[in-house]
């Protein structure tokens, strides 16, 4: 028996991995997308598809989290727009990159090796700040509104310049650099960008955090709908797979949101920074699966990052309960079904 | 069912983002729907046990 073109067992698996997926994205505001093109990849499932029902995967999340901020978050929408160009470029070259190696049969090698490097790295990061921030919790850093680079890069006046919602200008050169600098990662690995795109859209183009983090968001709205649209023109996307993956992850993704209002974040960013290291880990296994012809190492890559994802969800809920049996504080993001 | 197979890629492509737009749209007010009913009582059950 077969629903949405998937048996039964494989939508199930979706739907459940989605679900886990919606929680860290609802919980850390990111770790939604990084994690799709490599459980699709150890499933056996070709670059081009796996990229492209991870992009569309990409577009739907960034809709409902738009939708869920659109009350409260911050957007440029000029400097959105203005970056749209250089997003729909990129993500272009991406696309043409993961076809070129498709072409030679490394897409998969290749992809898989650039999310090994890529979820180790940022497994480290949220290791490392972690572990320092259970050393100087005390030590809080106050956030500049704009940063020192920012303000540097911005005075260079290299036209054409743009003024900016806030009233400041930048140059449409960083603009469409920032754009289609993150439009390529996008493009070639399925994914938002936003760990890429928030800090560059700070550090580079120079917008106060806050507008940063809603601005990147509306960014990944925009690399998702031109990533399944380019994609999806080649006829890769499975809407399967993407419908599958929604269903959980919209679930997930309200119940992750509303365990940030009983959880402190610093409680169990370890464990998602081991996980993702477990996941860089299982995606390695599953190339060296390929490489020695082993099928049972793609079994353990599987279970590996998949009982990864499982046990972070587990730990968010272990602490979500324990924090409502001991606190009298109100579920009030949840209770409103805006959040 | 509607048959898209004949659909120019283009078109194709576009009823696909409109596709994942709408699943999107649905999924974030069903499951609000859900959670403004089911909460209290999930918050309630888990503060009992």
């Amino acid at each position: 028996m077969e629903l949405l073109g998937l048996s039964v067992a494989l939508l199930a698996l979706f739907v459940a991995f989605g679900f886990m997926v919606g929680v860290f994205f609802g919980f850390f505001g990111m770790g939604g997308s990084f994690l799709v093109t490599p459980a699709l990849l150890i499933l056996g499932y070709p670059a081009p598809v796996a990229i492209g029902s991870s992009m569309a995967f990409v577009f739907g999340t960034a809709v409902i989290a738009t939708m869920k901020h659109h009350d409260v978050g911050q957007v440029d929408y000029k400097l959105g727009a203005l970056m749209f160009v250089g997003i729909a470029l990129g993500i272009e070259a991406g696309k043409m990159l993961v076809y070129g190696l498709e072409a030679i049969g490394r897409a998969e090698l290749v992809v898989g090796i650039a999310y090994v490097l890529l979820l180790a790295a940022i497994g480290a990061i949220f290791v490392r700040n972690a572990v320092r921030q259970e050393a100087d919790d005390q030590d809080a850093d106050v956030e500049e509104d704009i940063p020192e680079i920012a303000r540097k890069i911005k005075s260079y006046d290299v036209p054409p310049m743009v003024t900016l919602t806030d009233g400041s200008k930048a140059s449409m050169w960083t603009i469409s650099g920032v754009g289609g600098g993150v439009g390529v990662v996008s493009g070639f690995l399925g994914v938002g960008g936003g760990f890429i795109r928030m800090p560059a859209i700070y550090y580079l183009i120079g917008i106060p955090l806050a507008a940063a983090v809603g601005t990147s968001l509306f960014g990944a709205l925009m690399s998702g709908a031109v990533g399944a649209f380019t994609y999806g023109l080649d006829g890769v996307v499975d809407l399967g797979i993407v419908t599958a993956l929604l269903a959980g992850s919209a679930l997930g993704a309200r119940i992750g949101s509303a365990a940030t209002a009983y959880i402190d974040e610093s409680d169990v960013t370890i464990y998602f920074g081991i996980m993702l290291l477990l996941a860089s880990a299982a995606v390695a296994l599953g190339e060296l699966a390929t490489w020695l012809a082993l099928p049972i190492l793609d079994a353990a890559s599987f279970v590996l990052l998949v009982g990864s994802s499982a046990f972070v969800t587990a730990v968010i809920f272990y602490y979500g309960a324990q924090a409502v049996r001991t606190s009298d504080r109100q579920p009030a993001v949840s209770a409103r079904g805006d959040d | 069912m509607i048959e898209v197979v004949a659909l120019p890629q283009t078109v194709q492509a576009a009823l696909l983002v409109v596709v994942v737009l709408l699943e999107a749209i649905v999924f974030y007010v069903g499951y609000g729907a859900v959670e403004r009913i089911a909460a209290p009582s999930v918050i309630g059950t888990i503060e009992n046990a």
